[in-house]
């Protein structure tokens, strides 16, 4: 997110501040979803008719439910290294397709189409991974190449009708989203697609030679190669000529016109290179090894919700790659510890959607947290998301 | 000044909800429950991972969930869930259920075959189930399932036949329709069955009811174009362009979005009737009961129940169970507010063809 860069105030104004109101949405997320766990359960709730006359009843209760499904979320997240290696799985493909949404912001176009980038990157590598057999190691580039092109064009699309027609990146990006799942949907109807003698929409696995090596665990080379593109895209954005252009145009697109930038070929590059990152996370999904050691085969809902998923992480990292990283990473572990509180605390999957939902909810409303928290106060009259979107 | 009210609001909520004196001695667990006779509690741990359709599909996930908490209640024995919301989550989510010490595993969808088998595979002393799916070898129809694993299947092109006669007989436009969510075998076999049903009331009657939404030859059909089994509004347009047709009644083979159907049927005053399918949608969907003529059901409920039951017997084994009309795992339900409306005549032929289908003499393609 392109802040007023102000030669004045200290290093805590700058970033210090933004950083602990994100730690304070985390903490009061918590603290809400605590409340949410207390109300939601009527073994607890019931247990308040006692609050004075036995109050160690309803605040056992209380406790034990919290302290338990809290607990089951730590160790789920980062409990155990083969816990650790499942957050770091679950993050790679946030990571990948937050730093795409967040490359958008940055240009001042809101980018909501990563969910079919990533839907058409995924078709693609787990085409390649399934249906042309070749050595390892170049059967694994070739695949993930394949899901990088595919993400690309779905979103160099976007940009050129922006910038040739003015057609709105946001109404465009959903529309493309939509026609990405349609493709899938139907793909998974031919014969090309099926596996032997099944009509099932699912697709065959994808061959060993195209998975990405696991390490340990459920840690994989896809993690690495996310970390990798948030150093690139961080070298992008900060040190190279494009990148300078992106920001200019964020800023402000007249002034970067009157400066001699093509207003318009910035765009374009833009969302291709936003389209490619979020094919990244396409191709994580694709071609991650899975637990059990078996792939995940090609089926609707195969990348979930990566795309919108990876706005929030975007917001939450607020746009610089470093913050993706850190966001996807805790999106992750909320992710893998909400299916560990499932099954080890009887907690609903829900509830960790509810924590992700109320976290970003006060990082969007930083008057919020600053109304609780008076000394996080921040400076009046900021924009989460950068330029004109 | 705000916070003050709130927190007072709050204090004196407490005060006056929290004078009751705790019981004395904690009442026994349970309530409602009916445990089935000579059931004494157990430690078995029966365990249930959806797919990512979530265990409030109203469809395949919700059924089967049903057989899980059935079990927990007549078996009285000790259960786990968990909901993935990616196919992500499938392996991840099992793994978790072992980890847990599952006695039994069920898991729901044919998109967690892959790793169910693995997991199956792995873990020789776990036993697991998995609805909507079989391992079979496709050249010689074997079953390749190890010793812990069963497959559950449905036959739902058998009742399906039942309710196409059942429909051809009501239908007095001479025109009655169908649409599927999506072009997958769970649809289809329905489609296709009720095609077949229409055919054979057509011959046995010499009537020419006509089938609107399938095609018997090319084993295609109409279908909700967004593919989605939650879309509601298309599945009530779909709904609104066969009625347009002349159909009057429609059979939707679309999960959720099915209630589209049953709007269209509901606002025509009586013309147009609706057949559900997968659950009696006169008890699951008690709103639109007055248009729904009967339903076309899969006890996916009583096949996990088995399931589980026989894993705590020590009866479990990998032989896949397919639902049939004959083992009742697939039934025409009945025709509640519409009994009055089909004829005597045409229960005594459903009859006679129930016994047909289950004894084999009629066959039914899926």
């Amino acid at each position: 997110m392109p802040e007023p860069q102000t030669t004045r105030g200290s290093f805590w104004e700058r970033h210090g501040r933004s950083w602990a109101v994100t730690a304070m949405s985390i903490v009061l997320a918590l603290l809400v979803g605590a409340i949410v766990m207390i109300v939601s359960d009527p073994e607890v709730v019931t247990q308040y008719a006692y609050l004075f006359t036995a109050p160690q009843l309803p605040l056992g209760a209380s406790w034990a439910k919290v302290s338990s499904a809290y607990s089951a979320l730590f160790f789920g997240a980062v409990g155990s290294p083969y816990a650790l290696a499942m957050t770091t799985a679950q993050a790679a493909p946030l990571i990948c397709a937050g730093l795409g949404v967040g490359l958008g912001f940055r240009a001042g176009l809101f980018n909501i189409g990563a969910q079919g980038q990533a839907v058409i990157a995924a078709i693609l590598a787990a085409w390649v991974g399934f249906a042309l057999p070749m050595p390892p190691v170049l059967h694994l580039v070739v695949a993930v190449l394949a899901g990088l092109v595919g993400g690309a064009v779905w979103g160099g699309i976007v940009g050129f009708l922006k910038a040739r027609t003015g057609a709105h990146e946001v109404i465009v990006t959903i529309m493309m989203n939509y026609i990405a799942t349609g493709i899938l949907a139907w793909l998974l109807t031919t014969d090309a697609f099926l596996r032997p003698g099944s009509r099932d929409p699912i697709s065959p696995p994808v061959e060993p030679t195209a998975i990405f090596p696991a390490f340990y665990g459920q840690f994989h080379l896809g993690f690495v190669v996310a970390l990798l593109a948030a150093a690139l895209t961080w070298w992008l954005i900060e040190r190279s000529t494009i990148g300078f252009a992106i920001r200019a145009v964020g800023a402000n697109p007249r002034a970067a016109a009157t400066a001699g930038m093509s207003v318009g070929r910035i765009t374009i590059v833009t969302m291709v290179l936003s389209g490619l990152l979020a094919g990244l996370a396409g191709t994580q999904f694709a071609l991650g090894p899975g637990g059990q050691g078996v792939p995940t085969p090609l089926s609707a809902g195969l990348v979930g919700t990566v795309g919108f998923d990876a706005i929030t992480v975007a917001l939450l990292g607020r746009s610089s790659p470093i913050g993706i990283v850190f966001a996807g990473l805790l999106f992750g572990g909320l992710h893998s510890g909400g299916l560990a509180m499932q099954s080890m605390a009887g907690t609903p999957v829900t509830m960790a959607m509810l924590l992700q939902a109320l976290i970003v909810l006060f990082v969007a409303a930083p008057g919020l947290v600053s109304a609780i928290t008076p000394y996080l106060r921040a400076p009046k009259n900021k924009s989460l998301v950068g330029g004109q979107a | 000044m705000k916070k003050t009210l709130i927190g007072s609001g709050l204090a004196l909520a407490l005060v006056l909800g929290g004078c009751a004196q705790p019981p004395s001695a904690s009442p026994s667990a349970g309530g409602s429950n009916t445990p089935a006779p000579g059931a004494t509690p157990s430690d078995f741990l029966a365990c249930m991972v959806s797919d990512n359709g979530g265990f409030d599909d109203k469809s395949f996930n919700e059924t089967s969930h049903k057989g899980l908490t059935d079990a927990k209640t007549q078996l009285l024995i000790k259960t786990k869930e968990v909901q993935s919301t990616t196919n992500a989550d499938y392996a991840p989510n099992v793994q978790n259920m072992i980890d847990a010490k599952c006695d039994v595993i069920v898991t729901v969808g044919f998109k967690i075959a892959d790793v169910t088998l693995a997991a199956a595979k792995k873990n020789p002393d776990t036993k697991f189930a998995i609805v909507d799916a079989a391992y079979t070898d496709p050249k010689t129809g074997k079953n390749t399932a190890p010793a812990n694993l069963k497959g559950l299947l449905f036959n739902s092109a058998e009742p399906s036949y039942l309710a196409g006669y059942a429909a051809a007989s009501l239908s007095q436009s001479g025109k009655v329709g169908t649409f599927g969510g999506a072009k997958i075998p769970s649809v289809t076999s329905f489609m296709s069955g009720y095609a077949q049903g229409v055919e054979k009331y057509n011959q046995d009657k010499g009537k020419n009811v006509q089938v609107v939404g399938w095609n018997t030859k090319s084993k295609d059909g109409t279908f909700i174009p967004s593919g989605n089994f939650d879309d509601v509004a298309g599945g009530k347009n779909v709904s609104t362009q066969l009625v347009n047709q002349g159909v009057d009644v429609i059979m939707p083979v679309a999960g959720p979005a099915g209630e589209g159907a049953l709007q269209v049927a509901q606002g025509s005053g009586g013309k147009v009737a609706a057949v559900w399918v997968d659950t009696d949608g006169y008890v699951s969907q008690p709103k639109y009961k007055a248009a729904i003529a009967t339903s076309v059901g899969k006890a996916m409920d009583v096949a996990v129940f088995d399931a589980i039951k026989a894993a705590k017997d020590d009866q479990f084994t990998n032989e896949p169970y397919t639902g049939t009309i004959a083992n009742k795992g697939v039934y025409l339900a009945p025709f509640h507010d519409y009994d009055a409306k089909v004829s005597a005549e045409t229960k005594s032929e459903l009859d006679k063809l129930q016994a047909d289908i289950a004894s084999g003499a009629i066959k039914v393609e899926a």
